[in-house]
């Protein structure tokens, strides 16, 4: 244990090598989930001859800038599915990676400010325990229990009518999720290559048989999009056309303080959702700014309103120093689930529209995803998040556990 | 927080506006003969361009009124803004 209990990792993590030329998988981009696929794929299909290609820094996308909280509490049957396959892994993430991941399963609050938001509420914690996920409806009393420097009064603006509760949801420290990841694929013999962007690809017929990169272009026999809120931009190339828009998401943290908020609070409602790092740094995230872009900044706005809401429901916060701020482009879908399976396209695989939270999936999603590569068929936990749900009307409308506006 | 320009307006604060997304987006003429597919497309698929973008705003704590901007997705800069009935200036 070094600084505040944020333990040490080995000094070197992964190789650096040039690509090949050629390559049983290529996985575009390195955050959390293409990292996961390649783990999975070594590990669960013992396929190793694989390359994970990032344009910039590994896991330096979305995965370095997220919130990291973790949940499973979403209300349809496909969701809790994946999202709750993703968390059972995460509670056996560390032996997995044989690497500390900070996996703090402190609970998460979805705060109610309104009676729909209560019925709303209510209706998920009963989907959530028919699905065998936990989940609890707790009283504004109750909410005070778990967390006692949320205010509870019933003068705010928006009180806070109740909330439900996962205990068994939490934090983890992203970059070492990460990182843990890359080193276990980079040991089973999966080339990550930085500073390797994906231009376009190369096709014979309806198949894809590899990819152009700024180092080349590079032969595949199956290519996996794990490109986030790029997505769209790449399968553009293909005449792919996506249901995906692409959104600034931000986030800020405070100064260091004293441990003192014990678990994670959103609030759909007034968009704001707050957890302390284990350092001590409040971590506070917002909705989506409302335009498209991929500038990887948001509005300032945005902020304001996120801190105006901070404030009224954390009272305790008002002087605490707010330290920086940044963003990411997050890829959102029509029905706020995302898109994972095959491709009008042979070999090409999609997995994208995880939009404002697919870090918690990150493991569940890494494992369907190389069953998918290497069966060349869906995961049962991805096969309902097909492309064509958007032609058949089999949506999966996620917007109201989402929990983040967009 | 950036200046945006209302065609009727002028320049006003971010916060007075909504964003409608892609903009262009015609009804189809003859709804009844759609298939699914272009249902599908008509309701759920946008375009989605890292740079230029024609997309539909409104003056909402303002004029109220709709408009067409073409803006930079990668910049955030506002390069043309015209009236609902004007033609996609040529940038
Ligand atoms: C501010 C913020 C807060 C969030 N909070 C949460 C949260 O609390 N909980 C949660 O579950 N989720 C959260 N999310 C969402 C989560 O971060 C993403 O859904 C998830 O990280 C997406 O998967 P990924 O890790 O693979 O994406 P990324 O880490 O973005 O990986 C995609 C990679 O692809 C690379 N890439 C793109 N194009 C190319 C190309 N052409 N060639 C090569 N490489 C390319 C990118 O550089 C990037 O590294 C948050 C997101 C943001 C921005
Ligand atoms: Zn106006």
């Amino acid at each position: 244990m070094t600084h505040a209990g944020i333990p040490e990792l080995p000094a070197a993590l992964w190789r650096n090598p040039e690509p090949k030329r050629s390559y049983d998988v290529v996985i575009v981009g390195a955050g959390g989930h293409g990292l996961a696929t390649a783990h999975y794929l070594a590990k669960n299909h013992g396929i190793t001859n694989v390359a994970v290609l990032e344009r910039g820094w590994l896991a330096g996308g979305n995965m370095a800038r997220n919130t990291t909280i973790i949940r499973s509490n979403y209300l349809w049957d496909e969701s809790a599915a994946i999202y709750e396959h993703a968390l059972r892994l995460w509670e056996g993430l560390e032996d997995d990676l044989g690497m500390p991941i900070l996996f703090d399963q402190r609970g998460v609050l979805n705060l109610a400010h309104s009676l729909q938001d209560v019925r709303e509420g209510v209706r998920r914690v009963e989907a959530n325990v028919l699905n065998g996920v936990d989940a609890q409806w707790l009283t504004p009393d109750e909410v005070r229990e778990v967390c006692p420097i949320v205010n509870t009064s019933p003068d705010l603006r928006y009180p806070v009518l109740g909330a439900t509760y996962q205990p068994r949801a939490g934090i983890a420290k992203h970059d070492y999720v990460a990182w843990g990841f890359a080193r276990r694929a980079d040991a089973a013999g999966v080339d990550l290559i930085q500073d390797c962007e994906v231009t376009g690809f190369t096709t014979d017929g309806d198949r894809v048989t590899g990819v152009s990169t700024s180092r080349g272009d590079i032969a595949a026999g199956k290519v996996a999009l794990c490109a986030a809120g790029h997505t769209s931009v790449l399968a553009d190339q293909l005449g792919l056309r996506l249901p995906l828009q692409s959104h600034p998401l931000q986030a800020l943290v405070s100064e260091l303080l004293e441990p003192v908020h014990p678990t994670v609070v959103m609030s759909n409602a007034v968009h704001v959702y707050v957890s302390q790092a284990h350092k001590g740094e409040l971590v506070m995230g917002a909705g989506v700014d409302s335009y498209n872009g991929y500038g990887q900044r948001g509005a300032f706005h945005i902020i304001e309103r996120q801190m105006a809401a901070a404030v009224e429901l954390f009272p305790v916060f008002a002087r605490a120093h707010l330290l920086r701020t940044w963003g990411g482009i997050v890829d959102v879908s029509p029905d706020a689930s995302p898109i994972v399976g095959l491709t009008p396209y042979a070999g090409l695989y999609l997995n994208c529209g995880w939009g404002t939270g697919g870090f918690k999936a990150t493991p569940g999603v890494g494992w369907c995803m190389a069953h998918t590569i290497a069966h060349d068929e869906p995961h049962p936990h991805n096969a309902p998040f097909t492309l064509e749900r958007f032609t058949t009307g089999a949506l999966i409308d996620e917007h109201g556990a989402a929990a983040v506006a967009h | 927080m950036q200046l945006i320009e209302c065609p009727w307006c002028g320049p006003r604060e971010e916060v007075e506006f909504h964003y409608g997304g892609q903009a262009h987006v015609a009804y189809p003429a003859d709804p009844a003969t759609l298939t699914d597919e272009e249902w599908a497309r008509y309701l759920f698929f946008r375009d989605n361009p890292k740079g230029t973008f024609a997309e539909r705003w409104q003056h909402a704590a303002g004029c109220r009124r709709w408009f067409n901007a073409v803006r930079d997705t990668a910049t955030y800069r506002f390069q043309a803004v015209y009236r609902p009935d004007e033609p996609r200036p040529e940038i």
